[in-house]
């Protein structure tokens, strides 16, 4: 059984507009010890998703549907006080912005040892001796002094190991971690990305690591998701991602990659806008950026099919199998050694 | 901190002789003389002159305020350097020491705004949080309404209607005056616990309702702003219950803007809370302010600003310190 299996999830919100659809049926599953990443423009989906598998949403004019399944348990059907008893615990996430996402009036022990106490029954000097532990473990220098310290006297980088400290604590069977780089800079980056495959391979964890970044994914995924307008556009494990990419958004996005070993005077971009998830366009979702688009991309919203020969590989573009090898094949040979197994 | 707070007091010595320079000058400028108005209408201009003589208000303006300033200090020069009580002077009008007067008006109006204070904090907190906690609900639509209303009745309108209906009517309440809680401030006058808080019942009410809307909509948007912070999603992404996220993630931010306002308005009241004495006749600060401003009576009206000012300083720089205490990004001052 995966550790955890999400089935047709979708997640409307009420507005005064109307009711945005932010996630319109995705499916996945995570595998113990697997990472996961989930690819995709900012509006995508990819954060509600998992916002929406924690029950992290506002409670008020949110419409969740689907399944959750972690070990076999619903988490969209689970009752506050149980899923307040695996956020932090079982699954754990990180946020994207580590500059606001810790309490400025507490030090970062007493926010870490809340965490240990919040599902352990522990004394308070346990719990800052495991808060600690793991402080040392993602390499924050001087741990003992600096446990002590508040939030704004840390840096954004260590703020942010902080956070991946904190959801650390419990041993938690699921990270998620929502694009935990984006605000930091490329160095750091690299340090945060290893210090969270480290991590995983000490404590065995799942990881769902969402990001909009493809480098990202090449480097810690086992498995990708690309998400478009709320749908799922292709997912596969991470070498048929790049290996053999089917769907027309992946091309684009693989192809605005800057190249080091061509000599361009300006970087490929897939035109247009991401579309409003008030009013999706009809039929497939990306058509109207399609450079592939042909008449029946307009009316049908193309269902995920497996690659043929590939049953793990799903992609949903009504274009024939013969041109998408074509381009894919096109697009592997500019790449010329980017892209590894 | 210790240098802080030396710096703080500086700036405090510095802020009363100003605000009492201007109050000197701004008494002198008004077309009216004092001695004049002590005097009476039965006075010849030389008993007049003979007034002013003895109050001092012959002398030129610098000498009047030197003398106002000495009078102050806690020390003095004057046969030998030596430590004396403060002085505010003398009243022009009633043959009393102005440090009296305000001794006695002060307690007054302490009671009345620490009750005040007490009322409109223990129903402006909660209500402030469960309308931010349930927007546009019900609650919230009511409470803002309320707010509105709160805040467009003016003490005077409210207290003259609280006390028609209440007071006069039914006899539920006192038709104003004071009781005296440790000891009677006047003959005749009722004392004890439970009088006092009788007879403060609606002049608490009245004062408060004014104050209550304000923090009602203040602490509304306070907790509707946190709330939506990002350290209040990891708190709940940690497993918190709502319950622990309002107490210990949401209250102690967002009411750091609460306490600074707090601090200025309980300050600011303490100098007199001028229609609500009135009303009901209660001889605080503000009822005596007005009493002496009619009359001229200069130096009631200077002991009282002094007074006040002092007032609003401490609070302020106890304020400055609970801020300081709550939030640590402050600390380094």
């Amino acid at each position: 059984m995966a550790l955890l299996e999400v089935i047709d999830l979708k997640t409307h919100f009420r507005t005064g507009d109307g009711v945005v659809k932010a996630v319109d049926g995705v499916n996945f599953k995570v595998e113990s010890g697997q990472t996961l990443g989930i690819v995709g423009e900012s509006g995508s989906g990819k954060s509600v998703t998992c916002l929406t598998i924690m029950g992290l949403n506002a409670k008020r004019n949110t419409i969740s549907s689907g399944q959750a399944l972690f070990k076999g348990e619903d988490l969209l059907k689970a009752k506050g006080d149980r899923l307040r008893q695996i956020r932090g615990n079982d699954i754990a996430m990180i946020f994207q912005d580590p500059m606001t996402s810790l309490n400025p009036v507490y030090t970062i022990g007493k926010q870490l040892a809340e965490a240990v106490l919040l599902h352990n029954d522990v004394s308070k000097s346990q719990a800052r001796a495991r808060a600690l532990e793991l402080l040392k473990e993602v390499g924050i220098p001087r741990a003992e002094t600096r446990i002590d310290d508040y939030p704004h006297q840390f840096s954004g980088g260590m703020r942010q190991r902080v956070m991946i400290a904190m959801a650390l604590l419990n041993n938690p069977d699921l990270l998620i971690a929502d694009e935990p780089t984006t605000a930091l800079d490329v160095t750091m980056q690299a340090q945060i990305l290893n210090l969270i495959a480290k991590l995983q391979k000490d404590y065995g964890s799942a990881v769902i690591m969402i990001t909009h970044d493809l480098g990202v994914v090449a480097e810690i995924a086992d498995d990708v998701i690309v998400m478009y307008a709320a749908e799922v556009a292709e997912q596969a494990p991470v070498d048929r991602i790049f290996n053999n990419p089917q769907h027309p958004y992946t091309w684009g996005l693989m192809g605005s990659l800057p190249r080091l070993n061509a000599d361009v005077e300006r970087l490929v971009q897939i035109e247009g806008q991401p579309p409003s998830l008030l009013h999706p366009p009809r039929g497939c979702r990306f058509h109207p950026r399609c450079a592939y688009a042909m008449a029946v991309c307009r009316t049908d919203d193309p269902a995920l099919a497996a690659v043929p020969g590939e049953p793990n590989h799903l992609q949903a573009c009504h274009l024939d199998q013969a041109t998408k090898d074509r381009v894919s094949a096109e697009l592997l040979g500019t790449f010329a050694g980017k892209a590894t197994a | 901190m210790i240098q802080y707070l030396i710096r703080r007091l500086l700036w405090a010595v510095a802020l009363l002789v100003t605000v009492t320079a201007i109050g000197f000058a701004l008494f002198y400028l008004v077309p009216s003389d004092p001695a004049k108005q002590a005097c009476g209408r039965a006075c010849t201009p030389q008993m007049v002159a003979r007034v002013a003589h003895y109050l001092g208000t012959d002398r030129p303006l610098y000498v009047q305020y030197a003398k106002f300033l000495g009078r102050l200090m806690p020390f003095s020069f004057t046969g030998g350097p030596h430590f004396k009580t403060p002085s505010l002077g003398r009243s022009f009008f009633a043959q009393e020491d102005v440090n009296t007067i305000i001794g006695q008006a002060a307690p007054i109006t302490f009671s009345l705004v620490i009750g005040a204070v007490i009322l409109w904090m223990l129903v402006a907190l909660p209500v402030g949080i469960l309308s931010a906690l349930r927007p546009r609900s019900l609650l919230d639509r009511t409470t803002m309404f309320g707010v509105l209303v709160g805040v467009s009745m003016h003490p005077v309108w409210l207290g003259l209607l609280l006390l028609y209906f209440l007071s006069d009517r039914y006899q539920i309440f006192p038709i104003g005056n004071y009781a005296g809680l440790f000891h009677a401030t006047s003959y005749g006058q009722p004392v004890g616990f439970v009088q006092w808080c009788y007879y403060l019942a609606l002049p608490w009410f009245t004062l408060a309702v004014l104050f209550m809307a304000i923090y009602v909509r203040m602490i509304r948007a306070n907790v509707m702003e946190v709330m939506n912070e990002d350290y209040v999603r990891t708190a709940r992404a940690k497993g918190a219950s709502e319950s622990r996220v309002l107490r210990v993630h949401i209250l102690r931010n967002a009411l750091l803007p609460v306490v600074t306002m707090l601090g200025m308005d309980i300050g600011l009241a303490l100098g007199g809370a001028v229609f609500t004495e009135n009303i009901y006749s209660l001889k605080g600060l503000g009822f005596e302010t007005i009493q002496a401003t009619v009359n001229l009576d200069t130096p009631v009206i200077l002991g009282v600003i002094v007074f006040a000012t002092t007032m609003i300083i401490i609070f302020n720089l106890l304020v400055d310190v609970v801020y300081a205490w709550i939030d640590p990004r402050i600390r380094l001052a």
